[in-house]
């Protein structure tokens, strides 16, 4: 038999207690949250059917530049010999002089394929994200150019900034073993 | 000029329409080439791999157990400032602060409430392991593994003493600011805690680890630059400021993880104590720590007796009153917190716009015209998100209400101490108080513990 000072008292009963009942509550919590998960994590990608081409990405990404950028499905794009996400819509000359470009960087790269077809590229090193190319690439063409967050470059924040200021809450939380929205040819994604 | 051009603009988009329905129509058909043409690929860098998750959740443990080492067993000030020093370049700056256990409350509350979304894994691990090491260790979680602690605590240089009043009544928060972001996250409308926190904007300055991957990577992007968001800085500094004399400011009075850690603490199986051996009561430790967490033991030949029965009487019929009460505040305040919900805020500007009240649109309700969903439907959805709010933050007032009545109960229910003791509760084993014991500089100096001669 014990003597009384080696016994339990009943505060330490009940903080043990509740202390196991805690311990038991949070490996259930634990196991019941992670039981349907995927394997990997989840990153953030902006649907590009929600854009409105509204420049934030460029301007609210906590990365300068921006960890959004320009992405192009060739088999949308018309190869247009009068590509509106590449010349500023004003130009009367369709020439390759920088005034005429869209691009503020001068990230698009055009190239000769047959007649009357172009191809044009982007220079990701140079693409700050802001979707000039986008919005006349979708007014005018196939829109086959739109914005997607680059993973290399995406720090993957909690709280997105630009989704907080994304004004058609375009950014979503995708699986991290698809993490990409992109437009396919046939219209749907 | 600009003027022409801006007109120019708006006539040739008038002109062409209404803009393509995004990815449903071809305008142009795509060419049919006749020489030999090959389709380039859209690049995709990938994330960076998601072992690299679980190596972080290991370092966690790893440090965890270190903490808990250095703090209860080891006794070293030291060892817990340069695992202090690691966890802020690690957690801080090598991960870019995300996710933090802080933050990863929000997610496990989207996990329990938000059924669109699925907690991974590791977040879990982030978030369990701390509240598990607290119930046996205390707040060693707090004392050098937290990333924000940690830069709090390295600039603490001077701090000053905060009155017990105002300690305890700012400390009640962080259970506000718990329940607030519980709530949002529940509803899936934002992490007010990543947005608000003063801290993780420092970390991203330096992204070390970020350089480190697209370094080694496949990066078309190339590497990022220092984080551009200079605005995003102000509330570091302030904090950090305030914290030289208001030791770790943010951990005290709006940590939500710290609010829930206070709980757990109090349950801790062991904790640090301010002597290794038996307390002499020399007073020397009275006012060693920042945080004020030292209580004093009662005064010789006196005893705080039973506590007051009327008092706490008192305090019973209080509770449920301040339970309904904080429920019907937070349900009062519900249409606020709801604002911060995107539907209801674009529901609220398509409603200004539908009676006429404003003339000019913003880009949500270009993008709400663009998406083709019809008026009602989105009042319809607004006000299922305004009804969740109205219960949720009902529970959340109600959960504010019992934290204050417990928190009242705990101040008026006093014990005969006969040492001095850190409140497990408050005390971030930090060490601090450690060096100031004649006994523990008795224990490091002589290698052993000294016999004591009871005076009394």
């Amino acid at each position: 038999m014990a003597d009384r000072s080696s016994r339990l008292t009943r505060r330490q009963l009940l903080g043990g207690a509740i202390r196991g009942a805690c311990t038991v509550g949070l490996g259930g919590a634990a196991g019941y949250l992670a039981a349907p998960a995927r394997a990997g994590g989840v990153v953030w990608q902006l649907d590009p059917d929600k854009c409105i081409q509204c420049g934030n990405c460029a301007t609210e990404c906590v990365l300068q530049p921006s960890a959004v950028k320009c992405v192009h499905t060739f088999r949308l794009c018309g190869y247009c010999l009068r590509c509106f996400a590449f010349f500023d819509p004003l130009t009367s000359e369709f020439t390759t002089a920088a005034e005429n470009h869209m691009c503020p960087t001068g990230a698009i790269g055009r190239k000769f394929i047959e007649d009357p077809y172009y191809q044009y590229t982007f220079d990701e090193a140079l693409c700050i994200g802001c979707g000039k190319c986008v919005k006349g690439c979708n007014t005018f063409g196939n829109g086959s150019i739109y914005l997607q967050v680059r993973h290399d470059r995406c720090l993957n924040c909690n709280q997105c900034e630009i989704a907080i200021q994304c004004p058609s809450d375009a950014f979503v939380r995708v699986p991290a073993a698809s993490p990409y929205l992109f437009k396919q040819a046939g219209g749907s994604q | 000029m600009t003027f022409l051009r801006r007109a120019a603009i708006i006539v040739v988009l008038l002109l062409a329409g209404t803009p393509a329905s995004p990815g449903s129509e071809q305008r142009v058909r795509p060419p049919q080439f006749e020489s030999p043409y090959e389709f380039p690929a859209t690049t995709a860098p990938p994330p960076p791999s998601d072992v690299l998750e679980y190596v972080d959740l290991a370092v966690l443990l790893a440090a965890l157990a270190a903490a808990s080492y250095f703090a209860l067993k080891r006794r070293s000030r030291k060892w817990l400032l340069a695992l202090t020093v690691f966890s802020l370049l690690y957690f801080g700056f090598w991960r870019a602060g995300c996710v933090c256990p802080v933050g990863a409350v929000q997610n496990v509350s989207s996990g329990l409430f938000d059924g669109r979304y699925v907690v991974p894994p590791t977040i879990v691990g982030f978030f369990v392991l701390p509240l598990v090491f607290t119930l046996f260790f205390g707040r060693t979680f707090c004392a050098a593994v937290c990333p924000l602690g940690a830069v709090q605590e390295l600039v603490a240089v001077k701090p000053v003493r905060v009155p017990a009043w105002l300690e305890h009544a700012l400390g009640l928060a962080a259970y506000v600011y718990l329940a607030a972001a519980v709530l949002l996250a529940a509803m899936g409308s934002a992490y007010v805690i990543c947005r608000a926190d003063p801290f993780v904007p420092l970390f991203r300055v330096l992204p070390i680890g970020h350089w480190v991957h697209a370094a080694s990577g496949n990066t078309p992007g190339g590497a990022a630059g220092i984080s551009g968001r200079a605005d995003l800085l102000i509330p570091t500094a302030v904090f950090l400021l305030i914290g030289l004399f208001i030791a770790r400011p943010y951990c005290r009075f709006l940590c939500p993880l710290g609010a829930i850690l206070r709980l757990l603490s109090r349950l801790s199986r062991w904790h640090v104590t301010i002597t290794p051996a038996e307390c002499i009561k020399c007073r020397l430790c009275e006012n060693s720590c920042p945080y004020g967490a030292i209580r004093k033991p009662t005064p010789q030949g006196e005893s705080v007796g039973r506590p007051d029965r009327l008092r706490l009487a008192g305090m019973l019929v209080l509770l449920p009153m301040a339970v309904a009460g904080g429920g019907l505040l937070g349900w009062g305040v519900s249409g606020q917190l709801a604002k911060v919900d995107y539907t209801v805020q674009l529901a609220q500007r398509i409603r200004l716009e539908q009676a006429g009240l404003v003339s000019e649109r913003t880009d949500q309700s270009l993008a709400f015209e663009q998406s083709k969903v019809s008026v009602d439907k989105l009042y319809a959805n607004a006000q299922a998100v305004k009804a969740g709010y109205s219960t949720g933050s009902a529970v959340a007032g109600a959960f504010v209400g019992l934290v204050v009545v417990l928190k009242l109960l705990a101040l008026s229910v006093q014990r005969n101490r006969q040492d001095y003791f850190p409140d497990r509760a408050v005390c971030m084993s930090c060490a601090r108080c450690f060096s100031y014991c004649p006994i523990e500089r008795q224990r490091v100096v002589k290698g052993h513990l000294p016999v004591i001669t009871k005076v009394n």
